[in-house]
């Protein structure tokens, strides 16, 4: 296809209108340029030249990370489109170790005079820390794989996809929400595709292309007589998908008193929900404060998994690197090496991985060059693991990496990044309806909201999207002004039942920040609907005047 | 070189103008270096360096635009990205809310670069640190902290004659001290223009205070105390409270400006009548950029005078539909977002103190968290030092809260402030406020 036709198919010539400027995201570029490859030959000589500098320079190990990130937002509101915005960030980042210290250099010019440049000032910026360096840094052994490479294993690229398309598709979400009573609506396609090429004097040379997918929407509903709004987001989650997620299949849907989606996403129908739930957020009663059995939907309690087992069994957060920023973390090693700290119920089996398929964590090697594995981090409730890389496995006696390391972009130092962290589905055969029967007090959670956990991840607050109350079995409304609080390990020892594997699905973060300079990763979190009793529930509702 | 100057970013853009075809055209030019060194368990962990520099076109016939970048600067490259700009805009459709480039403006020179800041080395930065951690190691503490510093340049010349360009430095600086027991916390952050206002070693031992003062805590029932904020801790709970004073948002019935029954809370006493909010992006310690990305000059203004809302910031596109005037908010975006100055009074956090027979002292809040978009309720918690009060002296550490409470709340709440300072992009003072909201204990440290 001629360029000019491919504009023109595309509908490219949306680009941009509006997108508040984004230097974080990349540069601006036309759509048929994001289909336009790096060839793996031509980033092995680039790496060559980095390795080769950096080495004769004196450092005793260095990585490369040649990076092309690619990234689509097409935005609208009400019935005009927002912006549409395809963006490139692409340059090299080199790290090195000499004198046992670290060193990271990056540039956005690639070329190989630049590339050599940036390692020898990688080398400068390591020289300088060694002086303040306490303990030597002590990486674990890792073998080169050669020249390997690893794809999303997509279906629909979704940078292939017209934007016209899109637009369309969203244009027709926000009119089903404007005709059906709606006073605002939002809806959004975000797409990303990182092309990575790792290359390290361990000798691997990995070629990675991993793409990400995020549809969501927003309907607000005013009562103006009243003064106060409702809103509803969308019930999708982020996915290391392409574009086949947004074709949603009947085995993908889970009725119930809002339908919940699998492995594809109807948009189309979630709006036509999320409308008729915004009515009735603004009808429903506030709830009273006190105790009660929560059932969470995973479209809920991803989040909850993330701030409270995700991020406390970072290694990293456990040893004090994370101190000034996100925290430290109540997960200390002598509870893990006490081999019997009770985490949870026995019910509670939550497992780490960088390998499950739709997946936002789904890579074949990390970036520091490590291969991506599974493991447990608590097992019938008992914490057994952490998250670990290369410069902290021998922490925990590991004689390797567990594969977790990544960087937001090529101009940002690789560090501990969560991998995906899932609860188990419960091993005996359980249905939402099942565990809503045995409920006598309780509310039904759907959808994330509001979120915050104290810097060791002991106490936390959560909101959600819907509230339905559940009362001797039954749901017998929607509730308004619910926040549940509690303590980590409280929270997880309180839980009573988790249905099976038929209710398994995925959630997840598509912009999960930690590290100084702040960085954001993606990762997802899968969970069925679990149940937990006797939780303490606020009421958040308070008036301005 | 990733920071340009006037004369040369000033030649790139109007060669890249000369290529123009479109009816109207928008190049900007922007830049940055910085550099970053982190710390924890009292050693180096990671540092780096990072440059760049991107050139991008904006062209448009009548209300179709294009838009397109690049990072390459001869001739053929900059008329190649004008000619794929134009390609984009003539397959656009129309924007209905495309409003067209404003003429030359008289902007003010920013005042926000310092050369000492911008030529910091990897050198520099690990001289800094090492005096932080010489503190640390001498009291048998452990110590975490950041420091970084950036210097960049922004700027931007349309087909109409305007052009503006500023440069600025930031370096900041954040410490965690912990005891090694791990049972007290201490922390301050700051951030400045000038690199020479910056002491690592007297910040450090301000955190190294915190955290050996705040060890040992004790429960207290959560409830509704008179709290002093320091003015880290009143920065995390107000700083983002500016960009509420937008007013399309307050027209379309979404916002905390909005009023019951249509229309909006300006000219209304919102807050105590202590509480006056203005931005200057000529203002020494917290200098900003003059202009903004639809090229209106950003000046001083005044958003909260004895606590009536006295301005809301307004595109060019809502002020045409509503037939007002338009107005930058603070800071270089469309509606801006730091450079919050709330004034106060002389009192230091000692004189707070002194003159209060029962409250808590807060360091910092942590994980703050939006709960009602429309009564701006926020949860988050304490972190780093909280302590009790009795009879004007601190008593005993307390174990950290969790609140819920709304800016516009406390606000209305006001006691006393005291002198204000720079925390993060906003200067303000050290408050005391009364029938704060804390709704549990946490047992974090």
């Amino acid at each position: 296809m001629k360029r000019k036709d491919f504009i023109y198919y595309t509908g490219m010539g949306l680009g941009s209108l509006l997108l508040p400027k984004m230097p974080a995201f990349g540069r601006e570029i036309d759509p048929a340029a994001a289909l336009q490859g790096i060839d793996a030959s031509v980033k092995k000589e680039l790496a060559d030249v980095a390795l080769n500098a950096a080495r004769a320079k004196g450092a005793s190990y260095a990585d490369v990370r040649i990076g092309r990130y690619l990234r689509q937002f097409v935005s609208t509101r009400d019935k005009r489109v927002q912006g549409v915005a395809n963006t490139e960030n692409y340059g090299v980042g080199i790290r090195v170790l000499v004198n046992g210290a670290w060193g990271f250099a990056a540039t956005h010019t690639v070329t190989k005079d630049a590339i050599a440049k940036a390692a020898e000032q990688a080398v400068g910026v390591a020289k300088a820390n060694a002086r303040i360096q306490g303990e030597p840094v002590q990486l674990s052994p890792q073998k080169g794989y050669g020249e390997v490479s690893w794809k999303a294993p997509i279906e629909i690229n979704a940078f292939e996809v017209p934007i016209k398309e899109k637009v369309d598709l969203l244009l027709q979400v926000n009119d089903i929400a404007l005709q059906n009573g709606a006073s605002f609506v939002t809806a959004v396609i975000s797409a990303v595709n990182e092309q990575k090429y790792f290359a390290s004097t361990d000798g691997s040379y990995i070629d990675q292309d991993i793409h990400r997918i995020y549809p969501t929407f927003n309907v607000t509903k005013i009562d103006r007589a009243a003064g106060k709004f409702m809103q509803r987001n969308a019930l999708s989650a982020p996915m290391g998908m392409g574009y086949e997620y947004m074709h949603a299949r009947p085995q993908d849907k889970l009725s119930g008193i809002v339908t919940r989606y699998k492995d594809r996403y109807d948009i189309l129908e979630d709006v036509r929900n999320a409308t008729k739930d915004v009515d009735e957020k603004l009808k429903a009663k506030s709830v009273e404060p006190g105790k009660y059995d929560l059932v969470l939907d995973p479209s809920h309690l991803w989040l909850t998994i993330h701030e409270s087992v995700g991020h406390p069994t970072e290694l990293d957060r456990v040893l004090g690197y994370e101190a000034n920023y996100a925290g430290t973390s109540f997960l200390t090693l002598d509870k893990w090496q006490s081999k019997k700290f009770n985490f949870g119920n026995k019910l509670v089996n939550i497992v780490a991985d960088k390998m499950q398929q739709g997946s936002l964590g789904a890579v074949g090697w990390d970036d520091e060059g490590v291969k991506c594995k599974e493991w447990d981090l608590i097992k019938d409730g008992v914490l057994v693991n952490y998250q670990a890389i290369r410069d902290q496995a021998h922490i925990i006696g590991l004689k390797e990496s567990q594969g977790c390391c990544y960087s937001q972009g090529w101009d940002d130092i690789q560090f501990q990044r969560m991998p995906n962290v899932s609860l188990r589905p419960g091993k005996q055969k359980l249905s939402v309806d099942d565990l809503i029967k045995d409920v006598e007090k309780g509310i039904y959670i759907i959808g994330d909201g509001s979120y915050s956990i104290d810097q060791q991840r002991y106490n936390f607050q959560f909101g959600g999207q819907t509230f339905y109350e559940i009362s001797k079995g039954k749901i017998v409304g929607m509730l308004n002004d619910v926040a549940y609080q509690s303590n980590t390990q409280e929270f997880w020892n309180s839980c009573a039942a988790i249905c099976d594997a038929n209710d398994y699905r995925l959630g997840g973060s598509f912009n999960d920040g930690k590290g100084q300079p702040s960085q954001s990763s993606a990762v997802s979190h899968g969970s069925s609907t679990t149940r937990f009793n006797g939780v303490n529930v606020i009421n958040t509702a308070r008036k301005i005047g | 070189m990733a920071i340009l100057n006037k004369d040369e970013a000033q030649a790139i853009l109007k060669k890249v103008l000369s290529f123009s075809k479109a009816d109207e055209t928008e190049v900007s030019l922007n830049g940055q270096q910085s550099g970053n060194i982190r710390y924890a368990r009292n050693a180096v962990s990671t540092a780096g360096e990072v440059s760049n520099l991107n050139l991008s076109v904006s062209s448009s016939f009548g209300k179709r635009t294009g838009n397109a970048t690049i990072n390459e600067f001869d001739d053929a490259s900059l008329a190649k990205v004008v000619a794929r700009a134009e390609e984009l805009a003539r397959l656009a459709p129309e924007n209905p809310e495309y409003m067209p480039l404003l003429g030359p403006s008289d902007f003010a020179e920013s005042i926000g670069f310092i050369p000492s800041t911008a030529a910091m080395t990897p050198d520099t930065r690990a001289d800094m640190v090492a005096q932080s951690l010489k503190v640390a190691k001498d009291s048998k503490l452990e110590a975490a902290g950041f420091l970084q510093n950036s210097a960049g340049f922004r700027s931007m010349m349309n087909s109409k004659g305007l052009f503006a360009y500023g440069k600025n430095t930031d370096v900041s600086f954040s410490v965690t001290v912990r005891n090694q027991e791990g049972t007290g916390s201490g922390y301050v952050d700051h951030s400045f223009n000038d690199v020479g206002k910056l002491d690592t070693l007297a910040l450090t031992k301000t955190a190294a205070t915190k955290a050996t003062s705040s060890a040992g805590a004790k429960a207290i029932e959560p409830g509704r105390y008179t709290v002093i904020l320091e003015p880290l801790a009143a920065s995390d709970m107000l700083g983002g409270i500016i960009r509420g004073f937008e007013q399309r948002t307050a027209d379309e019935g979404r916002s905390f400006m909005s009023k019951k029954g249509g229309g909006t809370r300006l000219g209304e006493q919102l807050f105590d009548e202590k509480v006056n909010i203005y931005s200057d992006p000529l203002h020494p310690e917290l200098p900003g950029s003059t202009w903004n990305n639809d090229g209106m000059p950003v000046e001083k203004t005044i958003w909260v005078e004895n606590g009536v809302v006295k301005n809301l910031a307004c595109s060019r596109f809502w002020a045409q539909k509503k037939g007002i005037k338009p107005l930058a908010g603070p800071g270089g975006g469309r509606f801006g977002g730091g450079g919050m100055i709330m004034t106060g009074g002389t009192a230091s956090v000692e004189d707070l103190i002194k003159n209060t027979e029962k409250g808590i002292l807060v360091t910092r809040f942590w994980y703050i968290r939006m709960v009602d978009q429309q009564t701006l309720v926020q949860t988050g918690l304490t972190r780093d030092g909280t302590f009790y009060i009795e009879n004007g002296q601190i008593k005993f550490p307390v174990k950290n809260f969790r609140f819920n409470e709304s800016p516009i709340i406390m606000l209305n709440n006001v006691e006393e402030l005291g002198k204000p300072v720079r925390s993060g992009s906003s200067i303000l003072p050290p408050m005391k406020i009364r029938d704060f909201t804390f709704t549990s204990l946490s047992d974090a440290i």
